[in-house]
């Protein structure tokens, strides 16, 4: 992966496959090249060389739109800054993948994804009503709602104090488990990778562990 | 089928949820004003349109009307008889009538067969049900219009005095067919039968007579009659079209007016739906961004948020025209007086032409800005930097402006108009961008920062240089708004008076009108009697130019209106001895008696492109007389004296036929005087100037007043242009302030470099705008309106201060925004 005029490369000689099920941490240093590795496997960015197969179907032979469909079906994320839309409501964060793939019964299943995270009463609120754990939760629901086959997490718990953090992060594994989901997790908390079933260690855009 | 429905349902969703976060209001309240702006106008002008084509016949009593200011030859009337078609007959003047009391009124002799097309009503008594008349007043008798019924005390069955003759008042007329078109009725109608006019004795030298002759039959006939006659100087066929000048510009003024003021409404409208937009996308990029991250495509975010669009736009097309159909009601019941005919109820074109302005100020000016968020790379949820790829939208929005410009000058039906507005506008734009950016870095250079002191106002100053380009933007956007409500204020009021100004130029208190020679003694006499001060009467000739140079002259020659009016006329031509003492001579030397010399006003000889040595010839009926022009004299036309144009030396005029002509002062108890003056001297007009002129800005109130709806949704526009160009940096300016104040500024320090910062962009945008205003106010003035517009002093200090203001409140309000917020919340939402 090469950016810039002066061939700034951030990742290279990245080899990774994870299974089906399985929890992968990936820590290192700020500037290693994490959220980027996680960018590419998502498809949100293209690397210079080198492919990705999500479920046996290479990335980047897919144009821009064909992996957006992709990920609608098959790619939950949890960010960091949480990113809900400010104009909707809990409810309608949660439903918003699903009506963009035109899901005709939205309304119930975000409710019962919104209840799971302890969310039924505040359906309704804005996010600038939430506290941040409340707001990571909505987020959470928002990623596993469309029942996805991988989870992709960017610091989930950067934003939050650690008594919201380690409920977010309880939620996450509970569901995870439950959903059967794949989960590629960037974190810079060695304890939460340490929940993982594997921790891949980057520096330098190389994995060095 | 069903994903479009489905794909419907999502963007009225989305639609929904944006408008509930206020996100779209500005710009739904931006289409709504410029669709009701539009409508308005367009449907009050439709019913105007239909209703003087339904009425047309009828409006002009006849199928074919010839005016002359001179009796009509009878050849003329003999060519009617052999077309074999009907012909009735009229003479217009206005006198003075008395009863009980006297009044002016507008005096017309008809012929009984009169109208030939249409019906004259009347009644018994004012307020009686009225019938239609089988035809007009029988000899001895006359027809009074209600008003004068009131004016002179003179009910049915009593008796008039006109002139030297005696009439009984036999009906009230209810409608007269010819005068329901009629803007201007200063005085109130009395109908006579022509036969009884030669008895008055009213019409004699320097009378203002106009003669009419009317046709109606087949259409083939008329076309080939209307062919067969030629027309010579003063004689004129009046059509819808042509017919009634002063009503005509009166109306067309109106319709400008009407017109220009929409134009500016919708084209301030489209600033605001861009600026609103350009807001809507900024706020939506993340969004958009994270729509990319869960898995929708470009073309699906497009289609979604293009809907959305369009929904929110058929919807506020909808609410404009509602606001525009309810506002030409307004406009028609405030101008019913006026037109005084029934208007059919609108069409439905002008509803369509609205929908089209709304749809194409949306697609032109909302739509770049929108594509911009399908291209919202998907990174940006993990990257914020990755922002939306620019570029392209300026020939976006010029394709924008392009459609509207050739809509908006269709739907004005005037290019002139619409390319002055639309072109101004642009050019406006263009100015403001650059005088702006110029006026920053002028302002911020780094020399002039440095010598400040004061640091807030260093960092305010350094803030404005490090945007110069965006608050380029945001000035000459502010520059606009304000642009246009100072025009629709100050300008428009100056506009408004001049307009008012130039309805009469010699508007004095009385005047006497056509004194004959053998009278001067005798009515000198009566005034000194009566205690009023004896006036000075000056002879009148009543001429018409016929050459310049020995070239002769028609109103073809010129283009300008005025211009071709004061050719078409009779001049009043005078002749005196002695310089009055309320002219002035500017150039040239005033005659000798004895001289075959002119003195003419300096405003009518560069309006007609006359000098000094010209030689003018005059008509005054049969013979003519020619002298050159040897002064040019200022005139004070409000000096409540009588003015002359064109003056001559003595020699060059004695012994035409001449009547005499006097301005005087007569205090509102005098009526008496008035009464016995009329039946003293019947065959005097005594004109109240003061009273015609009120009667007459009656009118143009009215037509005023009907303006002023429009007028209130362009101001309502340009507001909202400064509102959205001050919401357009509230989000970055806030997060600079939590960034500052993170770093251990204080509460002051924050406001007063925001301070420092807004007020200089208001004083940047407030001298633009005035500047903009007075340069548009003076275009419109002379090349539209055709007025002369002095220049304003309270525009110059409102304007400059109404910048100051607006951005001072709005310093106010934002700093008070901008540290309510926690910084920690502020930067966390913006991360």
């Amino acid at each position: 992966m090469k950016s810039g005029a002066n061939d700034l490369v951030i990742l290279r000689e990245i080899e990774l496959a994870v299974t089906r099920g399985e929890a992968v941490a990936v820590v290192g240093a700020s500037g290693s090249g994490k959220s980027t590795l996680l960018a590419i496997l998502a498809g949100l960015d293209t690397p210079s060389t080198g492919s990705v197969e999500l479920d046996g179907q290479d990335l980047f032979a897919m144009d821009e739109d064909q992996r957006a469909r992709l990920r609608a079906m098959s790619v939950g994320f949890v960010f960091q800054s949480f990113q809900l839309l400010p104009a909707l409501t809990a409810l309608e964060n949660v439903m918003l993948p699903l009506e963009l793939a035109n899901d005709d019964v939205a309304d119930a299943k975000a409710k019962e994804v919104l209840e799971r995270v302890g969310l039924g009463e505040r359906l309704h609120h804005y996010p600038k009503h939430l506290s941040g754990g409340e707001q990571q939760r909505v987020a959470l629901a928002r990623a596993f709602v469309v029942r996805p086959k991988l989870l992709l997490a960017d610091e989930p718990t950067g934003s939050l104090d650690a008594d919201s953090g380690a409920e977010v992060i309880r939620l996450l594994f509970e569901m995870n488990r439950e959903y059967g989901t794949t989960l590629v997790m960037v974190t810079h908390d060695e304890s939460l990778a340490a929940r993982c079933g594997r921790v891949v260690r980057l520096a330098a855009g190389r994995i060095v562990a | 089928m069903k994903q479009s429905w489905k794909m419907l349902a999502q963007s009225t969703r989305m639609l929904a949820r944006d408008w509930r976060a206020g996100e779209l209001r500005v710009l739904a309240m931006a289409l709504t004003i410029a669709v009701a702006a539009i409508t308005s106008v367009a449907f009050f002008a439709d019913r105007v349109g239909q209703g003087l084509a339904r009425d047309a016949h009828q409006l002009l009593g006849a199928d074919l009307v010839m005016v002359a200011d001179q009796p009509w030859p009878r050849e003329v009337a003999a060519q009617i008889e052999r077309a074999g078609v009907q012909r009735a007959e009229a003479i217009n003047f206005i006198s003075m009538a008395s009863a009980k009391e006297s009044s002016l009124s507008g005096v017309k002799g008809v012929s009984e067969n009169y109208p030939l097309r249409g019906r004259l009503r009347i009644t018994k008594a004012p307020g009686a049900p009225d019938a239609p008349a089988e035809r007009g007043p029988a000899p001895g008798t006359v027809w009074l219009e209600e008003r004068l019924v009131t004016a002179l005390d003179a009910p049915v069955g009593s008796r008039v005095k006109l002139g030297r003759a005696e009439f009984e008042v036999a009906a009230v007329i209810t409608l007269e067919p010819e005068r329901s078109a009629s803007f201007f009725n200063i005085a109130p109608r009395l109908l006579m039968n022509i036969a009884d006019v030669p008895a008055t004795a009213l019409i004699q030298t320097g009378s203002r007579v106009w003669y009419y002759l009317y046709a109606a039959g087949p259409p083939e006939r008329i076309k080939s009659l209307e062919k067969s006659i030629k027309l010579g100087r003063g004689q004129r066929i009046d059509t819808l079209e042509t017919g009634r000048p002063e009503i005509r510009q009166a109306v067309d003024r109106a319709q400008r007016f009407l017109g220009l003021t929409a134009l500016l409404a919708a084209i301030l409208a489209g600033v605001a739906v861009a600026l609103g937009a350009r807001r809507f996308v900024e706020r939506h990029l993340d969004g958009c961004a994270v729509m990319r991250c869960l898995g929708a495509t470009q073309p699906q975010l497009l289609r979604l948020y293009a809907v959305e669009f369009l929904v929110l736009g058929l919807a506020a097309c909808a609410a404009g025209c509602a606001v525009g159909f309810v506002a030409q009601e307004a406009i028609a019941a405030t101008v019913a007086e006026v037109i005084r005919a029934e208007l059919p109820p609108p069409r439905l074109l002008p509803a369509v032409q609205g929908f089209l302005v709304g749809l194409v100020l949306l697609l032109g000016f909302a739509l770049p800005p929108l594509v911009q968020l399908k291209n919202v790379p998907a990174v940006r949820v993990l990257r914020r930097e990755s922002g939306a790829p620019k570029g392209g939208t300026i020939a976006a929005y010029a394709a924008g402006l392009i459609s509207l410009s050739a809509l908006l000058v269709w739907q004005a039906g005037d290019l002139q108009l619409g390319l002055t507005v639309v072109g101004g506008f642009a050019a406006a734009v263009a100015v403001f961008f650059v005088a702006a950016w110029g006026l920053l870095r002028l302002l911020t250079h780094r020399k002039i920062v440095a010598l400040l002191r004061n640091s807030m106002l260093r960092y305010g100053l350094a803030n404005l240089r490090r945007h110069a380009r965006g608050n380029a933007v945001q000035i000459a956007s502010l520059a606009l708004g304000l642009t246009a409500v100072l025009l629709l204020t100050f300008t428009r009021n100056e506009l408004v008076e001049a307009w008012r100004r130039s309805a009469p130029p010699d508007a004095p208190n009385r005047f006497l009108i056509g004194v004959q020679p053998e009278q001067l003694e005798p009515l000198q006499a009566f005034l000194a009697a009566h205690k009023v001060a004896v006036p000075d009467l000056y002879p009148m000739v009543r001429g018409r130019l016929v050459a310049v140079n020995g070239a002769p002259v028609s109103e073809a020659d010129y283009s300008e209106e005025r211009a071709k009016r004061l050719v078409e006329r009779e001049f009043n031509l005078s002749y005196m001895s002695e310089l009055p003492g309320h002219n002035q001579i500017v150039a040239g030397a005033w005659f000798s008696s004895t001289e075959k010399a002119l003195s003419v006003e300096q405003g009518i000889a560069n309006r007609l492109g006359w000098k000094l040595g010209d030689e003018l010839t005059f008509a005054v009926g049969s013979e003519r007389f020619s002298a050159r022009i040897t002064s040019l004299r200022k005139l004070r036309w409000d000096s409540m004296k009588v003015n002359f144009f064109v003056v001559a030396a003595p020699a060059v005029l004695e012994g035409f036929p001449v009547s005499f002509i006097s301005a005087f002062r007569l205090e509102a108890e005098a009526q008496p005087v008035v009464t016995e003056l009329a039946e003293r001297f019947p065959n005097i007009t005594l004109i109240d100037a003061a009273a015609a002129v009120r009667q007459a800005q009656g009118v143009i109130d009215q037509l005023i007043n009907a303006v002023q709806f429009v007028f209130l949704f362009a101001l309502a526009a340009g507001l909202l242009v400064l509102y959205s160009a001050l919401v357009a940096t509230e989000d970055e300016r806030r997060r600079e302030a939590a960034v500052m104040r993170v770093y251990g500024a204080s509460r002051a320090q924050v406001t007063g470099t925001q301070r420092a910062e807004f007020l200089a962009m208001g004083a940047a945008a407030g001298l633009l705008a005035t500047l903009g205003a007075a340069a548009i106010g003076q275009v419109l003035a002379r090349r539209v309106f055709e007025l002369d517009l002095p220049p304003s002093a309270a525009l110059w200090i409102a304007g400059p201060l109404a910048g100051l203001a607006l951005l001072s409140l709005n310093a106010w309000l934002s700093s008070r925004k901008v540290l309510r917020a926690s910084p920690a919340l502020t930067l966390r939402d913006s991360v």
